[in-house]
């Protein structure tokens, strides 16, 4: 029995060899990642985009011991709407997850707020722009980020050499690749725009402005109305359709633009006016530099005479069309801290500079003090021919979201059902009277508001 | 075993068989546990998530509230649900009868070619129905594209002008009838094929011997014949057709100005893109009412002549 019991000498070499082990391995062991953080970020556009996303994710996670787990999901087929509708409902899912637009709002009781991320960014770079505001600062909480990655402006893409032919307008002059304003700037506006585009019309490159149901009519349109200074809703959810002079004023501008645009802008879906620019059938589209890089690849003899500008001004100021994405932490998420502390990394100045160098200059971060990119610079054929696609000082211009100023859970309905392009259509192509259409605008906007 | 061989002795060393064995000896506890998996489908894929549909059709937006029939209420009130309401019956109503007809009539052609060369001939009409309608949709809106098409460059080649098929809301709903009769009519005819080669040949036969015409022949032997076959499959048409989605989704998104929306793909826009899930969910019930009145009426008839038969 005396062999089995424990010595004080094996019970000291026991001891030491437990210390030992422990000491060995600790660095292992502490290098190890604990904590897994799982994120789905849009699927971009550009191929290269993604890569961005993925390099920073990698290298964040490498400084924290965090393993980060990224998927790109589509918004192909509305893949990224229903996976958050699903997550939503099932409340489980990813930690983090990129909203599109009007998610923050839709799903706002179900975010983690970021007002602690969102003060130590604005301290830094200053403040985000009105819209990226008005979509992610839900009942006066920031509820999600705004995003470089796939955040886009839809400024005019014209084609120079047809808009000078045709219409007597040298744009480059107007906008030149610099932080200043050219001779006849000023003049702009919806009306000169108006003039050209009857002329570019007559002359058989009408200006490829879509008027369906897709993103790029309704964003475009929201813009349009916005200069006019005419809303549909205010913040509170009132309707003010009835007597609104300026509405009426904006709705009678479209219809006389609508006329001078190609016959089939009715069904024309996002990526109609990229094609009818990248095929040389258009002078003018408001889009991203997507088109003109797609153009640079399929048809470089349109993509060197191109050239992206502001908006024209109207009588209320001049709106660019902005349409954002956010990252959103779930509440339910088990992982707040961590999550944060990466959105916060993907906000920063370098951070955001590589997402929107990857993507070609695409990517548009929410902070104004980040316009200076050099890639907007640098871009070419033509070289700057990007260079006024972030909004810049001397445009003196606003980011627009159609449907602004109504609160978000009715102004995504409003978006999503197209009631600014159809009151249009509805005069256009249906032959109703301007007061006809207001008023079926209104009765919508009614229905809308009914039922919380 | 016993001493005379039979199991006795056996049995009554097991004792009487307790419950858990009679149970199981039971006809009906084995039809039970046969149906069990099918239970549990039905109950899990079916019967829950309708009444959770329902349950969600009486949310408020937030579905924070319980609203009653506010939903439902507030779609009665909206003209645009009311366009969509039309649109979607005759969409469905306009796209199964063109489909049982042309079915109709290629069963016949086809009945009529010889069993050897009539596999390829199936083959080929059966193509259609095979490819998955989202990537067959696509195709079609290449040719309908508002700016290129390729029907209209047909078109421009005999100096017909060019048809707004996607801008105009009558050639945009004709363009989407036209998409889903060509991908469901083959069903139709595989379905009228089948039902044609089980019409006993001695019917024909005696049609012919008492005179009966080509046209009475169709009328007195085959649809008698083919009625039951004809009633399943154009409540099973109906019903797909009736909740079909992609092709407007594809095709036209509901535009121009709406008049083009079905039920599936407005209950999408609202539910799913306006985030409204609850009225959304409503959208989509109002179809159900609708199919159950046709279900009943065609199934009754089904069940009817059944028993004329019998």
């Amino acid at each position: 029995m005396a062999d089995k019991d424990l010595s004080r000498r094996a019970l000291l070499g026991a001891g030491a060899t437990a210390f030992a082990a422990g000491t060995l391995s600790a660095p292992a062991v502490f290098a190890q990642p604990t904590t897994t953080l799982r994120c789905g970020f849009w699927d971009h556009w550009v191929p290269a985009g993604n890569g961005a996303i993925r390099e920073l994710c990698a290298e964040w996670g490498q400084q924290n011991r965090v393993n980060v787990q990224v998927d790109f999901i589509t918004s192909v087929g509305n893949q990224n709407l229903l996976t958050i509708a699903a997550q939503a409902q099932s409340r489980s899912g990813h930690d983090l997850l990129s909203f599109p637009t009007w998610e923050p709002a839709a799903k706002a009781d179900l975010l983690e707020p970021v007002d602690d991320v969102m003060g130590r960014l604005i301290g830094k770079y200053g403040p985000v722009n009105d819209a990226a505001e008005y979509l992610g600062k839900i009942r006066g909480t920031w509820r999600a980020i705004p995003a470089v990655s796939g955040t886009q402006m839809k400024p005019a893409c014209v084609r120079f050499d047809l808009l000078e032919q045709h219409a007597g307008i040298d744009i480059r002059a107007m906008w030149p690749a610099e932080n200043r304003r050219g001779p006849g700037a000023d003049s702009w506006n919806w009306d000169t725009f108006l003039a050209a585009a009857e002329k570019c019309h007559a002359a058989g490159v009408p200006f490829g402005m879509p008027m369906g149901s897709f993103t790029d009519a309704v964003d475009t349109v929201g813009a349009i109305l916005a200069s006019f200074g005419a809303s549909m809703m205010d913040a509170r959810g009132n309707v003010t359709v009835r007597g609104n002079a300026k509405l009426k004023t904006a709705v009678e501008y479209l219809v006389r633009l609508s006329r001078f645009l190609p016959n089939d802008v009715w069904a024309w879906d996002d990526g109609a006016n990229n094609r009818a620019l990248i095929s040389g059938r258009s002078a003018l589209i408001f889009n991203p530099p997507s088109a003109w890089a797609v153009a640079k690849r399929d048809a470089p003899q349109v993509a060197e005479k191109c050239w992206t500008v502001p908006m024209p001004a109207g009588p209320e100021g001049r709106f660019v069309p902005y349409l954002p994405y956010f990252w959103g932490i779930w509440a339910f998420s088990r992982n707040k801290g961590p999550a944060k502390q990466l959105l916060e990394f993907l906000s920063e100045r370098s951070s955001a500079e590589k997402q929107t160098n990857t993507s070609n200059g695409y990517d548009i971060p929410p902070f104004s003090s980040m316009s200076d990119f050099a890639v907007w610079a640098n871009e070419g054929p033509p070289v700057g021919t990007v260079y006024n696609y972030p909004l810049r000082e001397h445009h003196n211009a606003r980011a627009s979201v159609a449907q602004a100023p109504a609160p978000a859970e009715f102004a995504v309905q409003a978006y999503q059902q197209a009631l600014n392009t159809k009151v249009v259509a509805r005069v256009n192509q249906g032959g109703e009277t301007v007061d006809q259409a207001l008023a079926w605008l209104e009765r919508e906007l009614n229905t809308i508001r009914r039922g919380g | 075993m016993a001493a005379d061989g039979s199991l006795a002795g056996v049995a009554l060393r097991r004792g009487a068989p307790n419950s858990l064995q009679r149970f199981a000896r039971r006809r009906s506890s084995i039809a039970l546990l046969m149906t069990t998996p099918l239970l549990v489908i039905i109950i899990g894929l079916v019967a829950y998530p309708a009444f959770y549909a329902i349950y969600l059709s009486m949310l408020n937006r937030r579905m924070t509230e319980f609203v009653g029939t506010l939903n439902y209420e507030i779609l009665l009130e909206s003209e645009t649900f009311w366009m969509v309401a039309f649109q979607s019956c005759f969409f469905a109503i306009t796209a199964v009868l063109l489909k049982a007809l042309i079915g109709f009539w290629l069963a016949h052609m086809l009945h009529d070619i010889p069993d050897k060369g009539q596999r390829k001939w199936r083959g080929m009409l059966l193509v259609p129905w095979v490819i998955p309608p989202a990537l067959s949709t696509l195709g079609w809106w290449w040719m309908f594209d508002p700016s290129y098409s390729s029907i209209n460059w047909l078109l421009a080649v005999i100096s017909v002008p060019e048809v707004p098929w996607l801008g105009h809301h009558w050639w945009a709903r004709i363009a989407i009838i036209m998409v889903n009769v060509w991908i469901g009519a083959p069903f139709f005819m595989i379905m009228y094929l089948a039902a044609l080669k089980s019409v006993p040949e001695q019917l024909y036969e005696a049609a012919a011997i008492d005179g009966a015409t080509g046209f009475q022949r169709l009328r007195y032997v085959t649809l008698p014949m083919m009625a039951n076959i004809i009633s399943i499959t154009v409540l099973f048409s109906l019903i797909v057709t009736f909740a079909n989605y992609d092709i407007v989704r594809v095709l036209t998104n509901g535009g121009p100005r709406d008049l083009t929306h079905v039920f599936a793909s407005y209950a999408f826009q609202v539910g799913i893109l306006s985030g409204n899930i609850p009225r959304g969910a409503a959208v989509s019930l109002f179809m159900l009412p609708l199919l159950a009145l046709c279900a009943f009426f065609v199934l009754r008839g089904v069940v009817r002549r059944n028993k004329e038969q019998m």
